[in-house]
C-alpha cells in the first residue's frame, strides 16, 4: 500500500463566527466556498455540470454531478430573479440575536433559472435593512423577489427583495 | 429466494422509565432501567443479551449499557444515524440479526433527557459546514423552523389549514388522557386553546411542537420460535424498511424535485412490498409526530390516501379511537413523551399485547414509523 500524501493533521473544523449583530454568518466548507467567493464579488452562482453532453446545475454544492458523475463543474450566473416556494416566521426561544429580531421571516426562493434550485433567505425592505423590516402581510408564496447582497463580518449574504410590479 | 426477515423475529419485552420534563437519574441510568424493565418483561436474563443497537444521538454507547446490566459477550451491535428517523431501524438491524444467526437476544434502546438537557439547535458551536451554510445564517434554526416552511407549502398546495393539523393534536392529546404515564395525562386540549397558543414558527403553534421530555424506553428482539417460550404473548416483527429517497437532503429537504414527498414514500414501497398486508389492513398505527404537519405527509408516504389528500383524511374523527385509523394511542411524541419515536414501538406492542390504556379492540396489525423529513424507517408489527 502506498503511503499517504496528505497530511496527518486533520483540518481545524470551522470556527463559528457572528456577524455584528450577532447573526451567524455562512461557514463556508470546501464544496461551498466558491458560493460565498461570488457573492461577495455582487453575483449569485450555482455550481453546474461542466460537461458539455449533461451540464446540469446541481444544489448544494458537491463534488460530482448526480446525473452523470463528472467531477468537472463551474460556477454559472444567476440572473438572481426567482419567487417565493414557501416561509416561516420564527418565534422564540431563539438565539438572542435572532430573538432580538423575531418574529422574523425566512422565505425559501426558488430561482427563475432553475426552479428545483430553492435558496433559503431573507425578505427585506432594502439589502441592509433587517429581517423584519418587511410587513408579514406582504409574504406570499409565488412572489417574485430579486437578490441583493448584504456586506456582513467579511461576507456578503444574499437577501432578498420584492420585485417592483 | 432468500429467506426473508417475515415474522421471522418477535418483541417479546419492553420496558420504560417515567416521563417527566425533569428526571434526576442520568442519561445511563435511565437506559440501564427501561433495559432491564424490558428483560424482565420478556422474562430473559441480561447476561443472556449478544445485540444491541441504538441511535447514533444516544449519549450511552453500547459498551457502557453492557457493562452496567451484565450482559454476556455481544456479537452484534449498530447505531442508527438522523434522530427521530432511527427509532425503528433500531428493531429492524436486530431482526435482521437474530433472523440470520448473527446474535440471539436483542435489545433496542433510546434514552434522552431532552426535558432538563441542551438542545442541540442551541449549540452554534457544533453547526454543521453543510447544510448549516444555505439555512442557518438566515434564522432557520430548529426543526420547527425547517419542517414549518414545508408545513407552509404543503397548505398552499393542498388546502390543508390549522384545523387539519388540531386534528392531530387532539387525536393525540386525547389519547394521552387515558394514559396515566403520559405527561399530557389529565390536561385536556381544547380547540381555542390550539387556536389561541403561541407561535413557534408560524404556520406551526406551540401544540404543532413535540414535548420536551426526559425519559427512556427499551425493547428486547428474539426469534420467532424462542419467541414461543417467552413470558409475554410475542408480537412480530411483520415487515421492516429503512428510507432514504434518491437526492434527499436531511430535514432540509429543500433541494430534492419534490420536496413534499419525503422518506416516508421509500420506506413504505418496502415496507409494503414485503408484507402480507397493505394500509387499508393495519387496524392501528403509531406515527412519528415531532411535528403534526408529518402525520398527513406520512399518512400519503405509506399509502393510507392519496397525494394531498393526508390533511383531509384526518377529518370526522378518522385519527380518534373507532375512527378509520387511530393512531398514536399513547399519546405519540406530541402528548405522551417525545423520546425520539421510541414510546411509538412500544405503544405498538401493547396494542397487539391488547393492552393498550387506549386499546383498539382485537388490533393484530400496527404500523409503526420513524421520523419524516429526515432518513427514516418503519417496522409493521403483528400480533
Amino acid at each position: 500500500m502506498q503511503p499517504t500524501t496528505k497530511p496527518a493533521t486533520p483540518p481545524t473544523p470551522p470556527t463559528p463566527s457572528a456577524s455584528a449583530d450577532g447573526l451567524l454568518l455562512p461557514v463556508p466548507d470546501e464544496d461551498g466556498a466558491p458560493f460565498w467567493e461570488y457573492t461577495a464579488q455582487g453575483e449569485l452562482r450555482v455550481q453546474g455540470c461542466a460537461e458539455p453532453a449533461c451540464g446540469k446545475l446541481r444544489f448544494p454544492p458537491r463534488p460530482c454531478c448526480p446525473h452523470c458523475r463528472s467531477f468537472d463543474s463551474e460556477w454559472r450566473l444567476m440572473s438572481g430573479r426567482g419567487r417565493i416556494w414557501s416561509y416561516v416566521q420564527p418565534h422564540p426561544p431563539l438565539l438572542p440575536a435572532y430573538a432580538a429580531q423575531a418574529p422574523y421571516n425566512v422565505i425559501l426562493v426558488e430561482l427563475a433559472d432553475a426552479p428545483h434550485i430553492r435558496l433559503a433567505g431573507n425578505l427585506v425592505a432594502s439589502a441592509d435593512a433587517p429581517m423584519n423590516s418587511v410587513d408579514p402581510a406582504r409574504l406570499r408564496i409565488g412572489a417574485r423577489v430579486q437578490v441583493v447582497f448584504t456586506e456582513t463580518g467579511g461576507m456578503a449574504v444574499p437577501r432578498w427583495i420584492l420585485e417592483k410590479s | 429466494m432468500a429467506a426473508t426477515l417475515k415474522d421471522a423475529t418477535a418483541i417479546v419485552g419492553i420496558g420504560q422509565t417515567a416521563f417527566a420534563k425533569q428526571l434526576p437519574q442520568s442519561e445511563k441510568e435511565l437506559a440501564c432501567r427501561a433495559i432491564l424493565a424490558a428483560l424482565d418483561d420478556a422474562g430473559i436474563d441480561p447476561s443472556e443479551v449478544d445485540a444491541f443497537s441504538s441511535y447514533t444521538m444516544e449519549e450511552t454507547d453500547e459498551v457502557e449499557v453492557a457493562k452496567a446490566i451484565g450482559a454476556g459477550d455481544v456479537t452484534f451491535f449498530s447505531k442508527i444515524g438522523y434522530g427521530g428517523g432511527g427509532s425503528c431501524a433500531t428493531v429492524g438491524h436486530l431482526a435482521a440479526a437474530v433472523a440470520t444467526g448473527q446474535a440471539s437476544v436483542g435489545v433496542a434502546w433510546r434514552s434522552r433527557k431532552r426535558g432538563s438537557g441542551p438542545r442541540p439547535w442551541k449549540n452554534t458551536a457544533v453547526q454543521l459546514p453543510t447544510p448549516g451554510q444555505w439555512t442557518r445564517p438566515f434564522g432557520l434554526l430548529r426543526p420547527a423552523d425547517e419542517i414549518g416552511m414545508l408545513a407552509r407549502r404543503y397548505m398552499h398546495e393542498y388546502g390543508a389549514t390549522r384545523d387539519h393539523l388540531f386534528n392531530v393534536a387532539m387525536a393525540c392529546r386525547n389519547r394521552a388522557n387515558e394514559n396515566p404515564a403520559a405527561m399530557m395525562y389529565e390536561r385536556p386540549l381544547t380547540r381555542e386553546m390550539y387556536m389561541t397558543s403561541r407561535m413557534i414558527s408560524d404556520p406551526l403553534c406551540l401544540f404543532d411542537n413535540c414535548l420536551e421530555t426526559d425519559g427512556a424506553l427499551a425493547c428486547v428482539i428474539v426469534s420467532a420460535e424462542r419467541a414461543r417460550d417467552c413470558r409475554q404473548k410475542p408480537v412480530y416483527v411483520h415487515s421492516v424498511a429503512q428510507g432514504l429517497p434518491s437526492q434527499h437532503h436531511g430535514m432540509v429537504n429543500y433541494w430534492n424535485d419534490d420536496p413534499l414527498s419525503g422518506p416516508a414514500w421509500t420506506a413504505a414501497r418496502h415496507l409494503w412490498k414485503q408484507a402480507d398486508f397493505g394500509p387499508q389492513d393495519v387496524d392501528v398505527a403509531q406515527i412519528y409526530d415531532a411535528f403534526t404537519p408529518l402525520i398527513p405527509l406520512s399518512l400519503e408516504g405509506y399509502g393510507f390516501c392519496g397525494r394531498g389528500e393526508g390533511a383531509a383524511f384526518t377529518e370526522g374523527g378518522a385519527l380518534e379511537m373507532g375512527g378509520r385509523l387511530p393512531i398514536n394511542t399513547g399519546g405519540g411524541g406530541l402528548s405522551e413523551a417525545y423520546v425520539h419515536g421510541f414510546n411509538l414501538i412500544n405503544e405498538g406492542v401493547k396494542q397487539l399485547r391488547g393492552i393498550s390504556t387506549a386499546q383498539v379492540p382485537d388490533a393484530a396489525t400496527c404500523l409503526v414509523t420513524a421520523g419524516e423529513g429526515v432518513p427514516t424507517s418503519a417496522i409493521l408489527l403483528r400480533a
